[in-house]
């Protein structure tokens, strides 16, 4: 160890941490108060700056990158507006747990409070949407301060950490000392769960005719996978899961049934309104997966597993909490169950829920449809690819057709639901992952948000796969108004408004193709999966009007589900 | 019901504004609020005082848990302790009036802090039963100015008795 400190500026220091951390890219945009950040950064060879194109596009990148390695993702934006255009995929992260960390220039220390050029409290305005945030006031605060914003960003449950560097901090000079180890006493992240909580849950399960587990992200987040995967099939359990949690469990396994919640597949949902032992793992209970609260699971004895005490009770009351790391309570859960549960009636009457309402399609009228091009692609890649989604009806039937088949292949916008974050999102994937097809699935509203990322892609010649699902609408806004809102299309129609996307990507020296015929989509889509020396897009002009069904109505039960649009005919 | 929350949280910039924006971003409300240093001057206490059924407070603990500036979180509702909250209270005399509200000071055991030709300053302490009592009896006078200093609280230390040589730990009391 070297024991003589060495004096060294503020922005010396904020590298020499990073490069500690073992950090391998930045995502950021320069400006005036993080001048000195980018002058060493010149010379910095040891990690990657990539620059984006707009700073929420910084944000959604290190989300991705860090929902596909586990990692840290990093940005690194200036003040005032920089920083202020990063809220959003703040906000995405705390939703949806992403440990990343912004660093935002800040004016000098002396200034603040003073509407100086280029300031704002960024502290304050994203106190409610990180898991913690810093404003470094003095350079030899700087050190320790990195080091706890990647430690809280990263154990627990996950969360995006903001660390504001006033200018003269970094510029200031100081010794350098970066401890070894982090002790904070509010903060007691690592959880056992307890064991006798554990006996008991096993019992429950030896005991249960109708178990179900529901599998939330956390199990993914914990490195779960292959625990979950020894409990459900030792003891031959249904597994449905959420948004956040396709791929934790294989979603092509015979005992997948697929996503629960208002999109999921009937015999999900029928599965937990009608089973006895309901055990959460990692996830949240949150509102698009139990509709109204009254009539959710009723029927069921609810284990709840997760490491975040506050999501315990929070919206549904359970009878047995188990706070503590779902990895390792999953581990000794199956540890303790001696005797396997006698599941075969309840097997029976799942299957016979999911030949009454499987999920379909029609293509009989020979239009192209997004259904179609999402199972396609599943076929395609054996559910192997890394799919990024947007938000709306086709990230919907990419949750309910695509196959995912391994943890950390599905990253899409879960909490926040925000437009826009596929593109960046992918990119971040891209630079992380370079063994897996990288799918990119946007709608024609969403992708239009962060577009300007197309030239960040095409720079780095990111071989990411960008399929617009175009159906010239705010498809999931179209779908609301038609089914609750009188069919009142206000605001949702893009037909004439739309870019011409080939075109648009042409622009950035992007390879593109539109597809408006169904046998051109297989040849196509064979063309993607092997072109990698650069981005390429598709836009495939889908059906306007199509729902995505099974659809549970906001606030409604789950038996209220409607699975299918009410054919004029049926209605007589 | 009112709950008594008592949290230590690090004595540093933004602690105290976590905890508050916490509350609001949550919806909870706060009946009260104090801070201050304690025996420790690394560490503030924060005593809260707050509404909602059990769950809610549950909840609220547990949200506040969460917070990394947060070290412990107590619910004092239930627990023995003592409570107090100061009262700075100005109130307009005529002749004759001015003795009769130092009596009631007096019986409030409060202090007159301040006092000019139309208004008396007193200051008293107490639980707040004893503060909304007090207000109570001087409002006849003429109110004009109230300040509350919010509620302080600390739990009761377990009471020891030496018995026969043995030692016997007893519930603590209800001690004003
Ligand atoms: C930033 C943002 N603004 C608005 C919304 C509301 N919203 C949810 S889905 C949707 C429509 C998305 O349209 P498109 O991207 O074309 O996808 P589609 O539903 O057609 O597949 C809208 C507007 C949102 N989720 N995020
Ligand atoms: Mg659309």
């Amino acid at each position: 160890m070297n024991s003589r400190k060495k004096s060294m500026t503020g922005a010396d220091i904020f590298f020499e941490c990073l490069r500690r951390e073992g950090v391998e890219y930045i995502f950021g945009y320069p400006g005036g108060a993080v001048l000195k950040i980018y002058e060493k950064l010149y010379d910095i060879d040891f990690l990657k700056h990539i620059l984006v194109r707009h700073e929420q596009g910084a944000t959604h990148m290190a989300e991705g990158y860090a929902k596909a390695t586990g990692k840290v993702g990093v940005v690194l934006v200036t003040s005032g507006p920089g920083a202020t255009n990063t809220v959003t995929g703040i906000a995405d992260a705390y939703m949806d747990s992403v440990p990343i960390v912004v660093f935002t220039g800040q004016v000098p220390t002396h200034l603040i409070g003073n509407d100086a050029f280029q300031e704002a409290d960024i502290c304050g305005i994203t106190r409610p949407i990180t898991k913690h945030n810093f404003l470094v006031r003095d350079v030899s605060e700087l050190a320790t301060t990195i080091k706890q914003a990647f430690y809280i960003a990263s154990t627990g449950r996950p969360g995006p950490v903001v660390v504001d560097l006033p200018k003269n901090v970094i510029n200031s000079i100081t010794e350098f000392d970066y401890p070894d180890k982090i002790e904070l006493r509010g903060y007691k992240p690592r959880v056992h769960g307890n064991q006798n909580q554990i006996k008991k849950a096993a019992m429950m399960i030896q005991k249960s005719k109708r178990p179900l587990l529901y599998v939330g992200g956390g199990v993914i987040m914990s490195g779960g996978h292959r625990e979950l995967y020894l409990l459900a099939k030792e003891n031959n359990l249904p597994v449905t899961m959420t948004l956040q949690g396709l791929g934790a469990f294989p979603g092509s396994d015979p005992q997948s049934l697929g996503m629960l919640g208002m999109h999921g597949t009937y015999w999900a949902n029928q599965a937990v309104n009608n089973c006895d032992l309901l055990i959460s793992l990692g996830a949240r209970f949150d509102d698009r997966v139990t509709g109204k609260i009254e009539t959710f699971a009723t029927k069921a004895y609810k284990i709840h597993v997760d490491i975040d005490p506050t999501c315990i009770d929070k919206n549904v009351i359970v009878d047995l909490p188990i706070v503590g790391d779902v990895k390792h309570v999953m581990a000794e859960l199956a540890a303790e169950i001696s005797e396997k549960p006698d599941v075969t009636e309840w097997w029976e009457q799942i299957h016979a829920w999911k030949e009454e309402c499987p999920l379909e399609y029609d293509m009989s009228d020979g239009r192209l449809r997004a259904q179609y091009i999402i199972e396609k692609l599943s076929d395609l890649t054996k559910g192997d690819a890394i799919v990024v989604t947007d938000v709306g009806q086709h990230q919907m039937w990419v949750a309910q057709y695509y196959k995912f088949n391994y943890p950390r292949t599905h990253i899409t916008s879960g909490g926040l639901g925000t437009m826009g974050f596929a593109l960046p999102a992918s990119i971040g994937v891209a630079f992380a992952v370079k063994d897996k097809p990288i799918l990119c699935i946007t709608g024609d509203g969403g992708f239009q948000m962060n577009m300007q990322e197309l030239a960040t892609a095409a720079y780095h010649k990111l071989p990411i796969k960008i399929f617009i699902i175009n159906n010239s609408f705010l498809g999931m806004v179209r779908q609301w108004q038609e089914l609750f809102h009188a069919e009142k299309y206000s605001f949702t129609d893009l037909s004439d408004s739309n870019p011409d996307f080939v075109k648009l990507a042409e622009a950035f020296d992007i390879k593109a193709y539109s597809v408006s015929n169904i046998s051109d989509v297989e040849p196509v889509l064979k063309e993607a999966l092997s072109y990698n020396e650069g981005p390429i897009l598709v836009d495939f002009r889908v059906v306007k009007e199509d729902m995505v069904f099974p659809i549970v109505p906001a606030g409604a039960s789950i038996s209220d589900m409607i699975i299918r649009r009410l054919d004029p005919k049926e209605m007589m | 019901m009112l709950h008594v929350i008592s949290a230590l949280v690090e004595n540093k910039f933004g602690a105290f504004n976590r905890v508050v924006t916490m509350f609001s971003a949550k919806g909870y409300n706060i009946h009260s609020i104090s801070i201050g240093e304690t025996e420790d001057p690394t560490i503030s206490r924060m005593t809260i005082v707050t509404e909602g059924e059990d769950k809610v407070i549950e909840q609220i603990v547990k949200q506040l848990n969460r917070l990394i500036d947060t070290i412990k979180i107590v619910d004092l509702t239930y627990q023995p302790k003592v409570q107090r909250e100061l009262l700075l209270i100005s109130v307009g005399y005529q002749k004759g009036t001015r003795s009769e509200i130092i009596d009631i000071c007096e019986i409030f055991r409060g202090n007159v802090v301040d006092i000019n030709n139309k208004t008396l300053m007193l200051e008293i302490t107490g639980p707040p039963e004893k503060i909304d009592a007090a207000i109570n009896v001087l409002e006849p006078y003429g109110i004009k100015e109230i300040a509350r200093s919010g509620l302080v609280a600390l739990r009761r230390g377990e009471q020891i008795r030496k018995n026969k040589g043995e030692t016997e730990t007893n519930k603590p009391g209800e001690l004003k």
